[in-house]
Parts: structure tokens; C-alpha cells; sequence
């Protein structure tokens, strides 16, 4: 599905991925894990295509393509999702337009003919259930006035709808109540499947008790310190990021700190 | 520009006023003629406006005054056939369509429909002998031509237009739709549109000025509607621009409230190659309401000024103005929007906004909020904004698989809807926003309509 090999990229001058390797096959979960700044939301954006990060050296393989020669909404098409860490609002663009928008691009891209308005409500109605929103949501603007757990349940509405082969969530937890945490992790457990494969990113396991990842990655200072299975997580819960942080300045002897 | 070349300018003007003066039928014993005779006495006296001039700081009307530009005399189709005027009349539109062309009234080509009673609509040049005593009153009382150049040349040489009057209790539901067509074929033509618009007590109305003319088309049209709304009277006022993108455009709307009326203005700009509107309304009873919308769409090199003037010359009045602009090309906008509130204007509620989009690096926008606040109990606001396509929302949308052209498109399509969307007309709302539509799809970014 996805094969990341020595990744480099930076904002500006600042350098934030130094040398990710990441190998996500079909149907797995995959969660990384890292404190702030260690890079996580620069993955994330690299691999939906945000013009202002650049890669500077490394190479991602998507599907057996070269992802990041693709725009950003071509890896769309493709199937790749960005549940977004901070969901952008757009005035004067309803959600409902968005979805039809988004899903009839997908599907011209495949091929299929567009779906009318009868069958894409079939469809949104049906979407909406996975994570307990109100139908009124679909004619408001795209988050505007969005509560913050509306927004990320509306990612995880978009996702459903635009049925990716690959999810990215990026803290798709923060700043949830624990009740919120639960729709948006029921919503996202219901769109695991044998097909899609997902990266969840976040600073915290608590998502994790929800949706259980197959690996877990630890970033820090824009590589991946150390991989493991789910336990990984829950040790990271316990000891905390600078256990991580001082086995990293141990490995890297001499690399300069993190900015 | 110095005082002796705009003496020039000013003269091929004046012997076009004298000329009429000495053949004119129409101005032969009129009693119209004092009025033009003093309007163009004061046209000599002001002349032209310069940059030198506040009001006119931002747009030059040299290029105007570069072209020899003639009225034509008389009516003629000029070729126009029903079936050309379908694109400006938002089919199918059933509504009352009355057609000018090159400033005189085209009855083939109108459609009139049954008028309720209480309710009268005519051509202005048939009506001012005809309805002198209901109309002396009103025209050129309301519209200030002592400091307007083109205010003032258009009641020297108004032509023709439309009057219309609502009586007391009378309404109004179909919309008048007045369509100024312009085309010179070869000789630059000058027109003159006028219009009176006498709302009685509590009457309602809604009329829709459209100024269009073919691609290319070098033409020039000096524009004046003048609306009186009495008491508790409710008007709604479009005025859709889409002239050549070679043509020059001046227009005044003055509209002056009494007690608790009401008027809704929307002032829509999408042609032009030099475009300046001026929007005037005058509180003068209280308690009214206006509401001022706008919207300029530029691409090419024209420039559009929007000049709004809210005068709350009596209390408790509110207004509400929204003017959004978006800019293509080398294309440049201005928006200059003067509230005054008179010390006897307490509980004042006026509120303006602006707020334009550049969607190139060439274009250009001037945004001058001016509010001048004598009375203390009020409440004013204003806010200007000016800014480029949010790249957020454009990375945003990219990842939910809307390509590049088209998430610039729904986003230049967002910003204009918020004042496409408070249009009380369906098929003038639809229609733009089909217009807008096909023109950003077609790739002419906001440009000049194709």
C-alpha cells in the first residue's frame, strides 16, 4: 500500500523529517506516535501533497506510484484521506456540496458515472449513522461555527463518504471529551476493513484503546526511534516521551537536539 | 490636467446642448427645458472631474473624454431582433420588460404585461408632458447634480427611460426589468438613461435596471435613477452592469426614504471596461431601513468604482451594506463608502462591510470606509477587508479530490454568494449565479463576462 524510504522534508529552512522508513501493507493500522514537534503533522501533510512542506530527498511509494509526484488532489482520487488535525472552514460552501463534489471527482477519475441527488442522500444518510450526525450539518457551510467534535466527526463523515483506500488521521483525538472520542473512534472502527489500510497519528494512546493499531511508530526529532506492536503504546503511556527522548539522544550520539 | 484642457473636454459637450437646444423637438416648449438649460450651466461651471478631486481621487475619466461620442436622435432597432435580448432577460423570466436602445424606448422589442391598479409604468419621455404635475415635483429634486459632472449632463440631456409610480396602498409583486441596451456600430454612442421612481405610502416594488451591449462594442452611458419612497413604502433596486468591455459607465442611484420605508439595493458590476456607480440614500424621515448591497467582478483591464453615500439625516434609521469585490487580471476596483450620521440622527444602527478578493497578483483594490459621526447615541460599524484565495481552503478541498481550477472556483463562487444568495429575485439570483459559473468554468478566471 504505502512504502515510505528515507523521507526527508522541510518548512522554510527548518529541516523536520529526517529519514522516515515506514512499510504499511493492505487492511493494516498503523498508529505514530511522538511529542510535539517531533514531526507527525509534517508526515501527514507530506503525504496528502501540501505544497509548503518540501521534500528535500527520499521517496513514497503509494499503490506502486510514486506518490509525491501527484497533486494533492490526485492522491485523492487514488484513494488517499487526510483527516485533517485542524479541519479548515469554508464559508459559503456546504458540506453536503463538498461530499458530492469530492465523491463525483473520485468516481469520474474511476471511470464511474456521477451519482444523482437521490442516491447520494441514500449514501450520506447512511454515512451519517457511523458517526451520530444531524442531517442539518449537511447544508451548513463546511465547519463554520463547527463545535470542535463536530469537525472531526464531520473528517470522519468525509472519509466514509469519499471511501479511501488509505486514511490519514492526524490527531483526529485532540481536543475531544471522552464521549466525543468514542463516536469519532466508533466511527473509525467501522471503516476498518481488509482493503484499507490507516495511519493514525497522535500524541496520545487513548485513542488507541479504541482503535487498536497492528504497529506502532514512535517519532522523534523526524525519525521513527522505535516500532512495535500495541504495547508500545501503552509503555509510552506509562514512561512518558522523554524515555523515548533520552534512548534517542543515546542512538543519534552527537546529532544536534531537537530545535 | 489643467483648468484650460478640461475646458475642451468640456466642449464638445456644450455644442451638442446647443444644437439640441436649436432642434430638439422633444425639448421644444417643454417644461423640462429650464432644468436641462440649468444643468448644463452648472456642467460649465463644475466641468469634468480630476484626480485633484476627493470624490474622484482613484478613477480618471480621461479616457471618456478621449472619445467624440454622439447621441443617437431617434429611435432605431439598430438590427436588435426579440430573440438577441433573450441573454439579458433571464429566461424565462416572466416579468414586465421594457427595452431601451442607444437611450430611447423600443416598443417592439418590450414586453408589457397587465399592471395592477394603482400602479403606473411608462416610458419617461412620454410621460413628462403627459404627467407633468406628479412628476415637476420629483425629477432632478432628489438626485445632487451640482457636484456630479455626469449627474448634471444627464438631466441636461436625459432621454428617455421609465417612470413609474405606485400609488398609496398600491403594489407591485412582478418585477420591472428595464433593459439598456447600448451598441454603436461603428460610431461611438453616447446615452442618457433616466428613471423616476414615485413608491407611495405603503407601496411595494421591485424594478431591476439592466445596462448590456455587445462584446467590443466602444459606447458610452451616463445613467440616473432617482426613487422616492414615502412612507413605509418598500423598493427593491437591482442594477446589473454588463456593458462591453469597452464601454464607459457612469451611473447615479439616489433614493431618499421617508417615514419607515424601506429599500434594498444591490448594485451588480460585472462589465465595463470604465465603470463608476455612485449609490445614494437619504434618510429623510425616521425610522427607515436600507439595505445596500454590492458585488464587482473584474478581470481585464477595467476599472469599477463603487461610491456609496448613506446619508442618516433623521433618527432611528438602520442600514445594513455589503459590498464584495473580486479582482482578475490587471483589473482594478475601488470602493468608497461615506456614512454620515447628523447630530439629530441618534440611534443610528449602520453597519458596513467590504471585503474584496484578489485572484491575481496584478490586481489592484481601493477600499476607503468614510464615517463621519455627528450624533452620539449610535451604533456604527465598518470593516474592510482585502485578501488572496485562502490557500488552507484550497489545500483543503484539494484533499477531498476537487482539482485545482475548480476548488479556486467554488471558493471565488463562496465569497460572492453571500450576496448572490440575499437577491429576492429567483431567476436574477439563478441567472448570475449561472453567468458566474460558466464564465469561471470557461477558465476566464473573474474576467470580463464572455
Amino acid at each position: 500500500m504505502l512504502q515510505i524510504r528515507n523521507l526527508h522534508a522541510r518548512a522554510g529552512d527548518k529541516e523536520i523529517l529526517r529519514g522516515i522508513d515506514l512499510d504499511l501493507k493492505a487492511g493494516e493500522v498503523h498508529a505514530i506516535m511522538g511529542p510535539n514537534g517531533s514531526g507527525k503533522s509534517t508526515l501527514a501533510n507530506v503525504l496528502a501533497g501540501r505544497e509548503s512542506v518540501e521534500v528535500t530527498k527520499g521517496q513514497v511509494l503509494y499503490l506502486g506510484r510514486d506518490l509525491l509526484a501527484m497533486p494533492p488532489e490526485e492522491r485523492a482520487w487514488e484513494g488517499l484521506f487526510l483527516a485533517f488535525q485542524y479541519p479548515v472552514e469554508i464559508p459559503g460552501v456546504s458540506t453536503l456540496y463538498l461530499l458530492k463534489a469530492g465523491l463525483n471527482a473520485i468516481r469520474k477519475h474511476r471511470g464511474l458515472p456521477e451519482v444523482d441527488a437521490i442516491e447520494f442522500l441514500a449514501l450520506i444518510k447512511e454515512k451519517m449513522k457511523l458517526v451520530d450526525i444531524d442531517q442539518s450539518f449537511l447544508s451548513r457551510a463546511v465547519n463554520e461555527g463547527f463545535s470542535g467534535g463536530e469537525k472531526k466527526r464531520n473528517e470522519v463523515l468525509q472519509m466514509a463518504v469519499l471511501d479511501p483506500k488509505l486514511a490519514i488521521l492526524d490527531e483526529t483525538d485532540s481536543g475531544l471529551d471522552i464521549d466525543a472520542l468514542r463516536v469519532v473512534a466508533n466511527g473509525v472502527n467501522g471503516l476498518r476493513s481488509k482493503e484499507r489500510s490507516m495511519l493514525v497519528i497522535t500524541h496520545y494512546q487513548r485513542l488507541l484503546n479504541y482503535v487498536v493499531p497492528d504497529r506502532v511508530h514512535v517519532l522523534y526529532n523526524g525519525r521513527i526511534v522505535r516500532s512495535g506492536d500495541k504495547d508500545l503504546a501503552l509503555a509510552l503511556e506509562k514512561k512518558g516521551y522523554a524515555w523515548i527522548e533520552q534512548e534517542a539522544r543515546g542512538m543519534a550520539a552527537g546529532a544536534p537536539p531537537s530545535a | 490636467m489643467s483648468t484650460a484642457r478640461a475646458g475642451i473636454e468640456k466642449d464638445p459637450y456644450l455644442a451638442a446642448f446647443a444644437r439640441l437646444r436649436k432642434e430638439s423637438p422633444a425639448w421644444k416648449g417643454s417644461w423640462t427645458r429650464p432644468l436641462r438649460e440649468a444643468a448644463i450651466t452648472r456642467f460649465a461651471e463644475i466641468g469634468f472631474p480630476t484626480l485633484q478631486e476627493e470624490e474622484w481621487r482613484k478613477t480618471s475619466v480621461a479616457p471618456i473624454l478621449r472619445v467624440p461620442f454622439a447621441a443617437q436622435p431617434a429611435y432605431s432597432a439598430n438590427g436588435f431582433t426579440a430573440k438577441a435580448l433573450e441573454r439579458y432577460t433571464f429566461e424565462p423570466w416572466e416579468c414586465t420588460h421594457l427595452v431601451f436602445i442607444n437611450g430611447h424606448f423600443a416598443p417592439g422589442l418590450s414586453r408589457l404585461r397587465p399592471l395592477p391598479e394603482g400602479v403606473i409604468v411608462e416610458p419617461l419621455a412620454q410621460a413628462l408632458e403627459k404627467r407633468r404635475d406628479e412628476i415637476e415635483p420629483h425629477l432632478a429634486r432628489h438626485a445632487d447634480d451640482r457636484h456630479h459632472a455626469f449627474a448634471a449632463l444627464n438631466t441636461a440631456f436625459m432621454q428617455d427611460g421609465v417612470y413609474v409610480r405606485i400609488a398609496d396602498g398600491a403594489s407591485i409583486e412582478e418585477p420591472l426589468h428595464l433593459l439598456f441596451i447600448s451598441t454603436s456600430r461603428g460610431e461611438p454612442v453616447v446615452s442618457y438613461p433616466r428613471n423616476l421612481i414615485v413608491a407611495g405610502k405603503g407601496s411595494r416594488l421591485s424594478i431591476v435596471e439592466s445596462y448590456v451591449g455587445p462584446h467590443h462594442d466602444l459606447y458610452f452611458t451616463d445613467a440616473l435613477t432617482e426613487i422616492v419612497a414615502g412612507e413605509d413604502a418598500a423598493v427593491d433596486h437591482y442594477r446589473l452592469q454588463r456593458e462591453s468591455e469597452k464601454a464607459f459607465h457612469v451611473a447615479v442611484l439616489q433614493a431618499d426614504l421617508g417615514r419607515y420605508a424601506r429599500l434594498g439595493s444591490w448594485n451588480i458590476s460585472l462589465g465595463g471596461g470604465l465603470v463608476r456607480t455612485d449609490v445614494n440614500a437619504l434618510f429623510g424621515a425616521e425610522g427607515g431601513e436600507v439595505r445596500l448591497d454590492g458585488l464587482y467582478i473584474t478581470g481585464g483591464s477595467q476599472h469599477v468604482d463603487n461610491h456609496t453615500l448613506i446619508d442618516h439625516a433623521s433618527p432611528g434609521c438602520t442600514s445594513h451594506e455589503l459590498y464584495k469585490g473580486v479582482l482578475d487580471d490587471r483589473s482594478r476596483g475601488v470602493f468608497d463608502g461615506r456614512i454620515i450620521v447628523r447630530k439629530d440622527a441618534q440611534k443610528t444602527d449602520a453597519h458596513q462591510t467590504n471585503k474584496n478578493l484578489l485572484v491575481s497578483e496584478d490586481a489592484l483594490v481601493d477600499s476607503t470606509p468614510r464615517l463621519q459621526i455627528l450624533a452620539d447615541d449610535v451604533k456604527c460599524t465598518h470593516g474592510a477587508t482585502i485578501g488572496q484565495i485562502d490557500e488552507d481552503a484550497m489545500f483543503y478541498l484539494r484533499t477531498r479530490a476537487i482539482s485545482e481550477a475548480a476548488a479556486r472556483n467554488l471558493l471565488i463562487q463562496a465569497f460572492v454568494s453571500e450576496v448572490l444568495h440575499g437577491m429576492r429575485i429567483e431567476p436574477i439570483r439563478a441567472g448570475l449565479e449561472c453567468l458566474l459559473f460558466t464564465r469561471l468554468r470557461k477558465g476566464h478566471g473573474a474576467g470580463v463576462e464572455a
